[in-house]
């Protein structure tokens, strides 16, 4: 492997780490509500928290560049406070995030809705409010759906190249990822280069697809 | 003995629970075939299911009222409910199961002691015998001291001739515990051996 792939490979695998780790705590949170709770608006979050799996990616780029670029009110409140996110590795954290979320989140909705509601109103007999049965009794029953769904967010999180491109931009050794280094590769001529990177997604997405069947596959109790 | 009152209906598509029953008991039996609304009622008393109308009282604590607009939380009602599965957390070994509630002010050792449960403390909750799980649910729901302990056919899940390997430990919570109970059945034989009172639910 070359060094520029090395960086590349590595680059991307901490960034879809990252990402993951982060959109974990959102993603069960919007699981856990969609799965157990019943409010006004609920279709509208439900239709807003799946967008990312149907708009275009570059779209959500579009839109990403438009929320954090310095035009806009979070952009500006962003740059005051000395962060600067478009066009640097927090934009790629960012896509991966967005465009992983909704895999997540469903995923981790489908977990919950298979844990026994019984348990949860058995827990409540014995004194637990809402967050402690949630940390108690529902997640720890839903961890292989939460688990699986961690891996499928980081594997699409991985080959992310729409919103990635349009944020966070093509910077060799500063933004590049895997899918976004195969097409400047290939743009610019180097198609070896872009096979070596190729062989690596590869790799990582045999492994990822490897562990998900593996999670989910398996039977029995916790 | 607690006094307790209950007067309460309840609607589950066509099917209406009406329940009428003012006592002080230190056992009431519940007896009705399948589909007569035990569980329903247990469950409305511990606050996991919701009464159209009517009131709940345990002791001098009001857990349900239409007219008075209050229906206290499950987790506020103090109520210690077994449900027939036992439903035993499969997360937790026995003991994350019996030190499970919230205040868990009873006494482990000795409830471990009166219920048997020295030699099952570390085991995982799948390698349980039926009576042994509905041990351990006895033990987790007594563990938060309870004003009342609703036993959900607890013998139903066990063979015939173990059964005696359950009930004596009833008979000791209602002994040395002193713990009022609401047992539901739909055997007869059952109820006479433990209840001093018996509702009983029509199809």
């Amino acid at each position: 492997m070359s060094a520029e792939t090395w960086v590349i490979a590595r680059f991307t695998v901490l960034m879809a780490l990252l990402a993951t780790t982060l959109v974990l705590p959102p993603a069960i949170a919007i699981g856990w509500l969609l799965a157990r709770k019943r409010f006004p608006g609920k279709a509208l979050v439900e239709t807003i928290a799946s967008l990312p799996l149907v708009l275009p990616p570059v779209a959500t780029g579009l839109l990403l560049l438009w929320l954090f670029g310095r035009r806009s009110p979070v952009g500006q409140a962003l740059d005051a406070i000395g962060i600067e996110v478009i066009f640097t590795w927090k934009a790629v954290v960012l896509s991966m995030m967005v465009i992983s979320f909704p895999l997540v989140a469903r995923s981790v909705r489908a977990g919950i809705e298979q844990v026994d509601r019984r348990y949860e109103d058995l827990a409540a007999t014995l004194g637990a409010g809402s967050f402690r049965i949630l940390r108690t009794i529902t997640l720890p029953l839903a961890s292989r759906g939460i688990a699986a769904g961690a891996v499928l967010g980081f594997s699409r999180a991985l080959g992310e190249f729409g919103a990635t491109i349009m944020v966070a931009g093509a910077i060799p050794g500063r933004t590049r990822t895997l899918a976004v280094g195969i097409y400047t590769l290939v743009e610019t001529g180097r198609e070896d280069a872009a096979w070596s990177l190729l062989v690596v997604s590869a790799l990582l997405a045999f492994g990822a697809i490897y562990v998900s069947n593996r999670l989910v596959g398996q039977k029995g109790g916790v | 003995m607690i006094d307790l009152s209950i007067d309460i209906t309840m609607r589950q598509g066509d099917f209406v629970l009406s329940v009428r029953d003012a006592a002080s008991v230190e056992v009431l039996g519940v007896f009705g075939p399948s589909g007569s609304g035990k569980t329903s009622l247990l469950e409305a008393i511990a606050g996991i299911r919701h009464p159209d109308e009517g009131e709940i009282r345990v002791g001098d604590r009001v857990l349900y009222s239409s007219a008075k607009k209050i229906d206290l939380p499950a987790r506020e009602r103090r109520i210690g409910y077994v449900p027939q599965d036992a439903l035993l957390f499969p997360n937790l070994d026995v003991t994350g199961n019996i030190n499970y509630g919230k205040h868990a002010a009873g006494d482990f050792e000795s409830l471990v002691k009166i219920l048997d449960l020295q030699s099952l403390l570390d085991r995982r909750v799948k390698m349980l015998s039926g009576g042994e799980k509905q041990r351990v649910a006895i033990a987790r729901a007594l563990m938060t001291r309870p004003s009342i302990l609703l036993l959900d056919e607890p013998l139903a899940g066990i063979d015939r001739e173990r059964r005696d390997v359950i009930l004596p430990y009833i008979l000791r919570i209602r002994k040395e515990l002193r713990v009022p109970l609401i047992y539901v059945t739909h055997d007869e034989a059952e109820l006479n051996s433990i209840a001093d009172r018996v509702l009983r639910l029509p199809r």
